[in-house]
């Protein structure tokens, strides 16, 4: 069970004056159950790339394995595919629109052709799932917050029962609860289940927490396919594709630089406060 | 002198049914006192609906106090003669890029604002140039907007408040849909601003480290300003922040751990220079 991509190359407008490649022969595996982030500065081809992955993009060339079965193959079951891979869009409590919580989230079920029970049983399900007080299930969706918004999109997705679960940067302008709560409910989901979570983000500091690896994209290739502490490593080079490291890892370069003793391959604060005392215990 | 200041200032909405019949009342913000002084940079925290954009529109008039009053500049912004002042003294930037940009060309999406200010063509051209170059967008006076990247188009969208010569300029989370390199930049245009034009700048985002170099830091809750102070003072309150839903930044955290794990480490602590030099004289 797993995702694979191979020599997989994407142009925007083929043939015409507007021609961009936006993915460049990408070459990828994704094993079942990893948590995977992706990075990459504005125009990177992130985006593109996740949007190949349940097949709203067909690929230039190339082939994209989804358990072992190339998904361009003439007579694939991409309504298959599109059940088992889930896609958050970026700022997806746009999309919301039906009279209340419950029915938003039922959709998604409704239209896997589920009967009117079963859909209601997903639906609770995947709502149990983000949180969302019980209050709110008959409420519109648009009289929600924007973090309980996102939690019913995020449902949507969820009621569908993917076994990929595909997130656009999730947390974009919610405020550092929301964001926290969002990301520690999806990690949670992703321990309790063997579903897979590739999640697309903005923000170092919440991918070098979560992601068991990450995929860095620039200019619509893959430069980096490492475990975090690797990639984070190449903060220079991050730097100059319009990315960064966590704060903590300049940290500790800049102690390292001071002629501490510390290691560097740092991102997280727990792991900081950690190397920072083993020096400094050792020291007395 | 002051360039923004409320006193006991109330917005009250209707909170309507499907059929639009009002059901009740809403109110977004309550009773709120602030001071900002000519040429201070101020940033805004709080979490989503905690009124703190609903604040923001009051300061060039997109939205008039249901109770209290508002001077920019000294101006009233209930006072309807008094619009178009107010709305030269005070610009706003908002957080998509893609929804502020309306020109076809990066020079002529920068003019639209002084044109319609009724600035003179001659004098149009120059505050156009001048304000790329104050965000260093010079040399793409020529393009298309659309090629842009996030962080260069968000700093169009400032040079289009700039080029209208406000004394004060709103940004409200211009940062948020932008990538580590995006942020630095809007950043650092923001700041370059205040050095060059001493304009006063009003940040609203929920980035903490956003907001280390702030004058003053005010914290909404349930439409109230619930704590204000420097950076260090707001960011030593860590529990309290985290009560309203805000974090701090993350070398304040590391800070803030080491502490409890017994090093001696003061509170506060705002920047990554600084607790390196602290941990160096442990060392």
């Amino acid at each position: 069970m797993s995702i694979k991509l191979e020599h997989l190359n994407y142009v925007y407008s083929q043939g015409t004056a507007y021609e961009k490649k936006a993915l460049k022969d990408i070459c990828l595996e994704i094993p079942h159950g990893e948590f995977v982030g992706i990075i990459g500065h504005t125009g990177s081809g992130k985006s593109t790339l996740i949007q190949h992955l349940n097949g709203l993009i067909k690929a230039t060339s190339g082939a994209l394995y989804y358990n072992g079965e190339n998904i361009y193959e003439e007579g694939y079951h991409m309504r298959e595919l599109r059940n088992q891979v889930g896609l958050v869009f970026q700022y997806p409590e746009h999309q919301l629109f039906e009279i209340d919580v419950m029915t938003d989230v039922c959709f998604g079920p409704k239209n896997q052709g589920l009967s009117p029970e079963e859909c209601k049983q997903r639906a609770l399900e995947a709502l149990q799932l983000v949180g969302l007080k019980e209050k709110y299930y008959q409420s519109s969706p648009f009289e929600l917050s924007g973090g309980q918004k996102r939690r019913v999109a995020i449902a949507g997705v969820l009621a569908m029962r993917p076994k990929v679960l595909v997130l656009d940067e999730p947390t974009a302008g919610l405020d550092p609860k929301g964001r926290d709560d969002i990301l520690d409910q999806i990690a949670y989901l992703h321990r309790q289940s063997d579903m897979t979570v590739i999640l697309v983000s903005h923000s170092m500091e919440d991918i070098a927490r979560y992601a068991d690896r990450i995929i860095v994209m620039n200019k619509g290739t893959v430069m980096y396919n490492d475990a975090p502490k690797k990639v984070f490593e190449h903060y220079q080079e991050l730097e100059k594709v319009g990315l960064a490291a966590p704060q903590v890892t300049y940290i500790m370069h800049d102690l390292a630089k001071r002629g501490m003793p510390a290691k560097t391959g740092v991102t997280t604060v727990e792991e900081a406060a950690d190397e920072i005392m083993r020096v400094l215990e050792k020291k007395e | 002198m002051d360039m923004v200041q409320t006193e006991k200032l109330v917005y009250e909405y209707e909170k309507r049914d499907e059929e639009g019949n009002v059901i009740g009342m809403s109110r977004a913000i309550d009773e709120v006192d602030i001071d900002v002084k000519e040429g201070q940079f101020i940033a805004i925290l709080g979490h989503n609906g905690s009124g703190k954009s609903t604040l923001a529109k009051h300061i060039n008039a997109i939205l008039v106090p249901t109770e209290g009053t508002m001077w920019v500049n000294g101006r009233n912004t209930s006072d309807p003669e008094e619009l178009w002042n107010v709305r030269q003294s005070a610009g706003m930037v908002f957080q998509n890029p893609d929804n502020q940009i309306i020109g076809t060309v990066v020079e002529e999406d920068v003019g639209f604002g002084p044109e319609n200010l009724g600035v003179p063509t001659d004098e149009i051209w120059q505050r156009v140039e001048d304000s790329l170059k104050a965000v260093g967008m010079i040399e793409y006076r020529h393009h298309s907007p659309n090629k842009l990247s996030g962080g260069q188009k968000q700093r169009v969208a400032i040079a289009g408040v700039v080029a209208m010569e406000p004394k004060c300029i709103v940004l409200d989370e211009p940062t948020a849909m932008l990538d580590p390199v995006g942020r630095k930049e809007v950043l650092k245009t923001v700041k370059k601003l205040r050095e060059k034009k001493q304009v006063t700048v009003i940040l609203i985002t929920h980035y903490m480290e956003e907001v280390v170099d702030a004058d003053k830091v005010y914290v909404m809750d349930h439409g109230r300003v619930v704590m204000e102070g420097t950076p260090r003072e707001v960011f030593s309150r860590v529990d309290e922040l985290k009560n309203y839903r805000l974090d701090v930044p993350q070398v304040t955290i590391l800070a803030h751990e080491l502490k409890k794990r017994g090093l001696q480490i003061p509170d506060g602590i705002l920047r990554k220079e600084e607790l390196v030099e602290v941990l160096c004289q442990l060392n």
